[in-house]
């Protein structure tokens, strides 16, 4: 979840000044403390990763010794129209786990700060931030299969009994683009929202009421005191919350295993599981590989793209104070 | 800076005064409404899984899935119960996220000591190694992972799953806990060091104990992160009897004997120990989020 990188001053580690128990051998004493972890992190991380590198170098089904092939994945991939598809999809991730539920994110959790939590009392806020965070700590299948049997195809599945009941036609929800990759959607906002409003109402506990106070003098009204003085406040959160948000949607795979499966005729296709399915169904081990390493550099630039950002836009804020 | 604060004390926020309660406009109710009708959606799926799980087939057919049922018919959840043998995937589910938050949190330690407290040179560069473990996508290790665990006998052995998770955790411990020791009391641990305290001692007899409730939040995350994960169970564990919650239930949706009941009820019983620890743990998670995220 978080990785959070806030104003320079706090997140970066403590200056490098010499410190405490400093009595035998200095601080390379310490390094004996990291081994364990080190040791794990070797076995578990930085080798198969290195590995897997190595991996998308070759052709492989899983037995013998993988076949060297130089960088024929490589040149498959660029004109893979599946994989296009599969990253296309990313972006329409990161719209129903990123945009949507920022936005919304942000409004409910003002609403509920603001209004709610000042004129209905602190109690009832706390219990709708609760129910909207609820489907954040569902297992993802879970929460995958809750929404598949709703939109279950046929006549037996609840939102067509619905329909139904209204006298409109079942509908074939997975079966047919867009409302697949629609129903899919749906669901990472549903299960999304609750994360950025809770960040969010934390985050509203630091707004000086004063300033509110002032501003509502001066005539200034709610969205007005709202873009000036809320959003410039919590201005980090949103940072943080669109990081490991945009992350989370360029690794989803639960929910595309579960619901859709890639469906219809891979229209919903997500690199994770068109990765998986190379390693796992196909046996192109060799080509998942090669997906995965895609992703990998992306999640990588992503996050190194969104530090910068966030470090330029500190600095500019502070040589303008 | 101040979330952590909050998670190393324990102390709440600082509740913002709230006057005015008594003045609602009617524009407040109107937003009230709002906000209302939004949160009834996003449970609007939990009632659904909850009447449709004590439903029997009949009845769902005649009434349809909103309303509720007639009789309580319990045959969804039994016949899920036995085909999965739910109480034995219950228990590899505590076992692995047990185990996995217990062996996390003391790795996590370990290294925001001496990172942290020992402040080793060149620790920004190993935090970020070690956040790694938690950034990349977990395809990008699955093959290596899957192929090493088949051939020292690991595959399908929930050993498999303790050992990734318990270093894809303690990433994000490491992470947390290094700022939080970065800050830890100075004149705390040069009195304990005058004392003679030996570094192993400081770290069991003092910064463990006044540690105690962020570690007690990272416990309690892990566990239900581990909990909730997917992927690499589904991969590593392939037999029946070493699944987790989420993958069996997931297996079982392939089922076409599954009637829609049914589905309904293994939907319920995959969310009951999940509401459970949302119900006991709520103040901690709402907490551990904000401390996550305003570091």
């Amino acid at each position: 979840m978080s990785l959070a990188t806030r104003r320079e001053g706090r997140t970066k580690l403590p200056p490098e000044e010499p410190s405490i128990p400093q009595r035998r051998g200095g601080t390379g004493a310490y390094w004996i403390y990291l081994l364990p972890g080190f040791a794990l992190l070797l076995v578990v991380v930085i080798v198969p990763l290195v590995w897997n590198l190595y991996l998308t170098f070759t052709k492989w089904k899983g037995v013998r010794t993988p076949e060297f092939i130089g960088l024929e994945n490589w040149q498959k991939i660029l004109t893979d129209g599946d994989f296009w598809t599969s990253f296309t999809n990313s972006v329409w991730m990161i719209i129903a786990m990123v945009v949507v539920p920022t936005i919304v994110g942000l409004i409910v959790a003002a609403l509920l700060f603001d209004v709610v939590g000042r004129k209905f009392g602190g109690r009832v806020g706390s219990f709708l931030r609760a129910t909207y965070y609820l489907p954040q700590i569902l297992p993802i299948a879970v929460a995958g299969i809750v929404i598949g049997w709703i939109v279950r195809p046929g006549g037996d599945g609840a939102l067509n009994q619905i329909l139904g009941a209204l006298g409109l036609p079942a509908y074939d929800w997975l079966g047919q683009m867009p409302s697949a990759l629609i129903v899919l959607m749906v669901v990472m906002v549903w299960v999304q929202l609750g994360y950025p409003v809770v960040v969010f109402m934390a985050a509203l506990q630091r707004v000086d009421p004063e300033l509110y106070e002032a501003a509502e003098l001066d005539g200034a009204n709610w969205l007005q005191r709202f873009t000036s003085i809320t959003a410039s406040i919590i201005r980090p959160e949103i940072f943080v919350v669109t990081l490991t948000c945009t992350i989370a949607a360029l690794k989803v795979f639960g929910p595309v295993y579960i619901i859709t499966r890639g469906g219809p005729a891979g229209a919903t296709l997500v690199p994770a599981y068109y990765a998986y399915q190379e390693f796992f169904t196909k046996r192109n081990v060799g080509y998942g590989a090669t997906i995965a390493t895609v992703l990998t550099i992306v999640v990588v630039i992503v996050s190194i793209i969104f530090i910068r950002v966030q470090n330029s836009l500190e600095r500019k804020e502070r040589a303008g104070l | 800076m101040h979330a952590t604060t909050a998670i190393v004390t324990g102390t709440p926020g600082k509740a913002r005064p709230r006057g005015g309660m008594t003045k609602k406009r009617p524009v407040d109710w109107l937003l009230l409404a709002l906000v209302v009708v939004g949160a009834v959606l996003v449970i609007a799926p939990f009632y659904l899984v909850l009447v449709n799980s004590f439903k029997s087939p009949v009845d769902y057919a005649t009434s349809g899935p909103l309303a509720l049922p007639e009789a309580l018919d319990f045959g969804g959840i039994i016949k899920f119960w036995e085909r999965v043998n739910f109480p034995e995937k219950v228990w590899n589910s505590i076992l692995i996220a047990g185990v996995v938050s217990v062996l996390a949190v003391v790795i996590s330690m370990l290294n925001a000591f001496a990172i942290g407290i020992g402040r080793i040179r060149g620790r920004s560069w190993i935090v970020l190694l070690f956040l790694m473990a938690n950034l990349l996508p977990q395809e990008a290790l699955l093959y290596p992972l899957y192929f090493m665990f088949k051939s020292v006998g690991l595959y399908d052995n929930v050993w498999a799953v303790i050992i990734v998770f318990t270093v894809i955790q303690a990433a994000f411990g490491t992470y947390l806990l290094s700022s939080v020791y970065g800050t830890f009391p100075k004149e705390i641990l040069e009195a304990a060091s005058l004392d003679g305290a030996s570094r192993w001692q400081i770290l069991w007899r003092v910064v463990f104990p006044i540690s105690r409730p962020t570690l007690s939040v990272l416990l309690i995350f892990f566990f239900i992160w581990t909990w909730n994960e997917f992927l690499i169970p589904l991969t590593f564990l392939a037999s029946n009897a070493n699944q987790t919650v989420p993958v069996a239930i997931s297996v079982l949706q392939g089922d076409r004997l599954m009637d829609v009941t049914t589905t309904s009820a293994s939907a319920l019983l995959g969310i009951i120990p999940t509401l459970i620890f949302f119900l006991i743990f709520q103040r901690t998670l709402t907490r551990g989020i904000t401390a996550g995220a305003v570091k």
